[in-house]
């Protein structure tokens, strides 16, 4: 589980976040949703501590993790995943070395406990044949996969996502969405899941938090994101003209 | 001003940060080997061809200017030596190298800001700092040295070659003159600027690529800024060290 308590954040003096409270849970994929610009990045990045916050609390489990010092927060870390928007995979580093970067890191495995644990990983998000290709020699998909398979390599606890499907085709971005989905079923993970695609939210969104220009507006689930009252969640679910055409029949 | 400060202390607060013990000892090793390849031995071909050519002009130059038969043709020999020594082997080779290593090392780090791949290196754990700077560090400061050795020879080489070949002096004159009077305590005060040249470039360039902001067109500024600055503390130490140490 995890809790963000009064949290506001802003750079040089431009608030971004004011305010925000909410709790994660786990075994469930959480959403944060909103608008380019709103705030979703800057809200994911200062849970994980990229971010120093001017005010509020982050909680892990019974941690207060925005108060530790750096050996505390690399505990806690040691148990987080992330995937980045732009997959952010070592340019430097094959496939392999890059899946097994954390495992060379942060265990003593042997040589040929690491390969099974990084053919492994990459089995599970179906990358097959591509351990020695450079991260330049990858799709946009293939990429994601490959940053999930690394986020995933030590088993975390749990898993951070910034806009996993853009720049996705449709369909490879359901897939993705969907590997998310499952994997933080199987591992019971605590995940949270940055987008502004409504397709995700209403394939995946278990809890879903609603931010707009930076202030929380909405909570709750994909059942009821269709029926709230509150006028700029609507907009966004109502955006194109077939969910508003959908809307008008109903 | 204020800005100026506080980019002094955020400057030292990285190096603070990257000077902290290492996690993983032996991966630091094979980076630092890599470093060593990637900035070292890869800077060999363009300071040994500079060096040549900076030692053949040298020589040809004096030689042209001091064509009174009263200056003994050794003198030729003695001040190709004592340029290649004092002035190029550290302080011109430096800044040479601050624009190619200065300015590969600002990019490197500055697109892995961008690319968000330092923050994936911080959310693992690893202290980012110390993992991509350190290695640099420890490889320029130990490999810089031997570019300077290898220029001073190289260059009087060039000296010799063109002195030589021009037919301004004998072999036996240059011989004599780069031997003449020889002060081993020159070599020490190259070596010792070259090692605070080494420091600057590889601190001053990975301080501009790690707090690149925005994207590939920031990263390309950040990289002119490395060379800018750190050719300029280059000069201002050279004068600095010159006073300190052969005053
Ligand atoms: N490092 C930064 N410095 C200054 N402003 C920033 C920084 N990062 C984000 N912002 C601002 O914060 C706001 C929210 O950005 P972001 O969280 O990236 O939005 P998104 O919801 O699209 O992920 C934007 O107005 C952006 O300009
Ligand atoms: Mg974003």
């Amino acid at each position: 589980m995890i809790k963000v308590v009064n949290l506001c954040k802003s750079f040089n003096g431009k608030t971004v976040l004011d305010n925000i409270s909410v709790t994660f849970e786990p075994g469930k994929t959480n959403l944060i949703i909103g608008r380019s610009g709103s705030g979703k990045t800057v809200l994911l990045k200062s849970i994980v501590g990229l971010h120093e916050i001017d005010s509020g609390e982050v909680w892990y489990e019974n941690t207060l993790f925005n108060k530790l010092d750096f050996a505390g927060k690399k505990k806690i870390r040691s148990e987080m995943g992330m995937l980045f928007q732009g997959s952010a995979l070592f340019d430097s580093l094959t496939v392999e070395q890059n899946v097994r970067f954390p495992l060379d890191m942060f265990t003593d495995n042997s040589s040929e406990e690491k390969i099974e644990r990084v053919n492994f990983c990459l089995n599970r998000v179906d990358i097959k044949n591509s351990n020695n290709l450079f991260p330049s020699e990858l799709s946009g998909g293939m990429k994601k996969r490959v940053a999930i398979a690394r986020a995933i390599s030590l088993n975390p606890k749990y898993l951070f996502c910034d806009e996993p499907n853009s720049g996705l085709d449709p369909i490879t971005a359901i897939l993705i969405d969907a590997l998310i989905k499952e994997l933080t079923v199987e591992y019971s993970m605590t995940t949270i899941v940055n987008t502004h695609d409504m397709n995700s939210v209403m394939e995946i969104g278990e809890k879903i938090v609603f931010i707009s220009e930076g202030v929380k507006c909405w909570e709750g689930n994909k059942n009821d994101i269709l029926n709230s009252d509150c006028n700029t969640l609507n907009d966004f679910v109502f955006a194109n003209s077939l969910a508003k055409k959908l809307r008008a029949t109903k | 001003m204020i800005k100026f400060l506080t980019q002094f202390g955020r400057y030292f607060l990285l190096l603070k940060k990257v000077f902290s013990k290492p996690e993983k000892p032996s991966i630091y090793y094979k980076q630092t080997v890599r470093e060593l390849i990637f900035l070292g031995v890869n800077s060999i071909g363009i300071i040994a061809i500079i060096s040549f050519f900076m030692g053949a002009v040298i020589t040809l130059q004096t030689a042209y200017n001091t064509e009174n038969p009263i200056y003994p043709k050794y003198l030729i020999g003695l001040g190709c030596r004592d340029s290649m020594i004092l002035e190029f082997s550290s302080t011109i080779a430096a800044l040479i190298l601050a624009g190619k290593v200065g300015s590969s090392i600002a990019s490197e780090i500055g697109t892995m800001r961008v690319t968000e791949q330092i923050d994936a290196l911080e959310i693992m754990g690893v202290n980012s700092a110390s993992f991509l700077i350190l290695p640099k560090m420890i490889a320029t400061l130990l490999f810089n040295p031997f570019l300077t050795i290898i220029a001073i020879i190289v260059g009087i080489f060039g000296g010799w070659i063109a002195g030589t070949f021009s037919g301004v002096l004998t072999s036996e004159n240059f011989i004599y003159g780069i031997q003449y009077e020889f002060i081993p305590y020159y070599i020490v005060y190259s070596l010792i600027k070259t090692v605070f040249f080494a420091f600057i470039i590889t601190s001053v360039s990975s301080f501009q690529g790690y707090f690149v902001e925005g994207g590939s067109l920031e990263v390309g500024r950040a990289s002119t800024k490395a060379v800018v600055y750190s050719s300029v503390l280059i000069l201002l130490f050279n004068v600095i060290l010159t006073q300190l140490l052969l005053s």
